[in-house]
């Protein structure tokens, strides 16, 4: 049975730190390690493989918990609808910029109307602007660029201007 | 060959949770596509994951063959299983698949084209030389003889432009006919402006048969037929296997027909081909073949002892066929009700709404597909299906004495459910002598209708 330590864990963030790749996958026996840099497009669902109950990591716990830690995706959280969350309209992947290297759409602390766009979502190369849908302050940006966001998942939250 | 790790299963209700079932016992992982009105289901909460791909109307959530794609790739996702209904049958979604390097598990786009379209897949059952149901287009009075000896009374007349029952005519006698295709033609062209007439075959006792097909491409097996003749309004309320007191000769030579068919698509996956058996002239004719997994599934299984979406994922993957026709053996009876929220006493009216209590103890020989669960909502958006007892017996008497003691044991509360109507069928001389064609349950509903009136 492999033994598989933190320090193995960091070694290996060391690695794809200093590499150009965005993501490896490692296979040991049962153990399945999924490594993603923060923002890459999620080419796997790291996440979904992170949620398999069932799946027999082996080793001490805390091993399993590092080594499934960096593949993580935050859990999508879903808009509470209370008009400060601005959800996405539909699944697909969110990006904060007309095109790679533009200027965002939006920054924290800028003032925002309905109408203004905060961002595009792709679906299979087509892209959907996102409207913001509520008057106020950009307080904080949840959705990464690049991120597959399902349908309801909060893009970005908003103060509400005053009525 | 491609062995799949991960499916996404673009479907919901109790055939997610049944893919999800089989994927587990093969160590495959799923990611559920729902709704937004199914984000809470059994389904959701069995998966390996849930991703939200819309709005709770089907058009905006489990029709949307982008989104799921781009979800299906997104979530790392090597496959998509399209389950029944929705997009099963979707050239543009297999395509999609095709396109994107997603295994569709289904046949492929070639497939479903050739059996997508009635006139197609007739014209393939014509040359692999499967039975259709005789008849004649264009024809006029001077044909009446012909018409008269290749096929025969009752007869019914078809406005081509018609449809919907709209401009058909039955003939029983010779000495009819050649007034009343002169009354046909003269009224389509007065109606629809378009005169031409369709004649075919009337089927007075008919029986609806289908045949369980899995092919690799190369190995063509059946595993055995379905009757599914218990009807309402076309929908299918009763199923079993295999089809009682049907004659020998019927019987292999609809599972002959079935293959013959199959192999002459070359289709390639799990397919039914349906069959209108005509009791009265003991004959069979070609309806249409099924390219997906069906409903009723579960009889074939209770009496093949074959997980049917295992061998489905397996031809996707590119496995050849492991076994034979030899070792498909079937074994006992086998029925299949299906338990929807709905109000058979206002007119079947759908009945959607949060379950308090669901209660399915297995029992012997019983089987339940279900995502019933007390708290559980029926959304009002899609189909009312919500439960599926499979009673398993020796022999058909055995099977619906396991099916009365599963109506009388189970429960499902908070919605009303046609529970009691299954009881009323079971408990029906007509149906319990075995072989009831399909219209023997539009004449059950009636009669249970005039005796609470008389009663």
């Amino acid at each position: 049975m492999v033994e598989f330590t933190r320090k193995d864990i960091e070694d290996l963030l060391r690695l794809i730190d200093g590499s150009d790749f965005d993501e490896l996958k490692l296979e040991m026996g049962d153990l399945k390690l999924e490594l993603r840099r923060r923002g890459s497009a999620p080419a796997q669902g790291a996440s979904a493989k992170q949620a398999f109950a069932s799946e027999p990591v082996k080793g001490e716990t805390e091993t399993k918990a590092a080594a499934s830690a960096p593949a993580t995706t935050d859990a999508p959280v879903i808009a509470s609808g209370g008009g400060s969350e601005v959800p996405a309209p539909l699944l697909g992947t969110f990006y904060h910029a007309p095109k790679p290297g533009a200027e965002p759409f939006i920054r924290i602390g800028d003032t925002i109307t309905s109408d203004t766009v905060i961002g595009v979502i792709e679906v299979m190369k087509l892209m959907n602007s996102v409207s913001a849908g509520v008057d106020g302050v950009v307080t904080e940006i949840i959705a990464a660029d690049g991120q597959l966001v399902e349908h309801g998942q909060t893009l970005i939250r908003v103060q509400p201007a005053l009525p | 060959m491609t062995a799949i790790k991960r499916i996404f299963i673009a479907n919901r209700g109790e055939i997610a949770v049944r893919i999800i079932r089989t994927c587990r016992a093969l160590g495959i992982e799923t990611v559920l596509g729902v709704s937004e009105a199914d984000r809470e289901s059994l389904g959701a909460r069995l998966a390996t994951r849930t991703v939200c791909l819309g709005p709770s109307p089907a058009a905006e959530s489990y029709l949307k063959v982008p989104t799921i794609v781009h979800a299906a790739i997104g979530f790392g996702c090597d496959a998509v299983h399209p389950g029944y209904g929705f997009l099963s049958e979707n050239r543009a979604l297999a395509e999609a698949c095709v396109e994107n390097g997603l295994i569709f598990i289904g046949p492929d786009p070639e497939n479903l084209e050739a059996v997508g379209d009635k006139l197609t897949a007739r014209g393939h059952a014509e040359a692999a030389g499967v039975p259709l149901i005789p008849g004649a287009s264009g024809a006029t009075v001077a044909d009446s003889d012909e018409l008269a000896a290749e096929i025969g009374f009752p007869m019914l007349i078809k406005a081509v432009a018609g449809g919907g029952g709209r401009g058909m005519k039955r003939v029983d006698r010779r000495e009819d006919l050649a007034a009343q295709i002169d009354l046909a033609i003269s009224e389509a062209a007065a109606a629809f402006g378009d005169g031409r007439i369709y004649v075919e075959r009337y089927v007075t006792i008919g029986r609806h048969v289908e045949v369980q097909i899995i092919s690799d491409g190369e190995t063509v097996l059946h595993a055995g037929e379905r009757d599914c003749s218990v009807q309402r309004r076309y929908q299918k309320v009763v199923e079993e296997a295999p089809a009682p007191r049907l004659p020998h000769k019927l019987r292999s030579g609809l599972l002959d027909a079935a293959v013959r068919f199959a192999r002459h698509i070359r289709y390639r996956s799990l397919g039914t081909v349906e069959f209108l058996v005509d009791v009265e002239r003991e004959e069979f004719y070609f309806l249409e073949m099924n390219a997906r997994i069906q409903v009723e599934h579960p009889v074939t299984e209770a009496t093949t002892g074959l997980d049917l979406v295992e061998f489905q994922i397996a031809i996707a993957e590119g496995r050849p066929l492991w076994i034979g026709q030899q070792d498909i053996r079937t074994s006992g009876h086998a029925i299949e009700c299906r338990l929807n929220a709905e109000d058979p006493e206002n007119n079947f009216m759908p009945s959607p709404g949060r379950i308090t209590q669901a209660w399915f103890p297995s029992l012997p020989g019983l089987r339940v597909d279900t995502h019933m669960q007390p708290g559980a909502m029926i959304p009002p958006f899609y189909d009312s299906m919500v439960a599926k007892l499979i009673a398993w017996g020796e022999t058909r008497e055995e099977a619906i004495e396991v099916m009365r003691r599963a109506l009388k044991v189970c429960q499902l509360d908070g919605v009303k459910t046609n529970a009691r109507l299954h009881e009323a069928i079971m408990n029906d001389a007509e149906f319990r002598r075995g072989g009831v064609d399909t219209a023997y349950l539009a004449g059950l509903l009636s009669a249970v209708a005039e005796g609470e009136k008389s009663g």
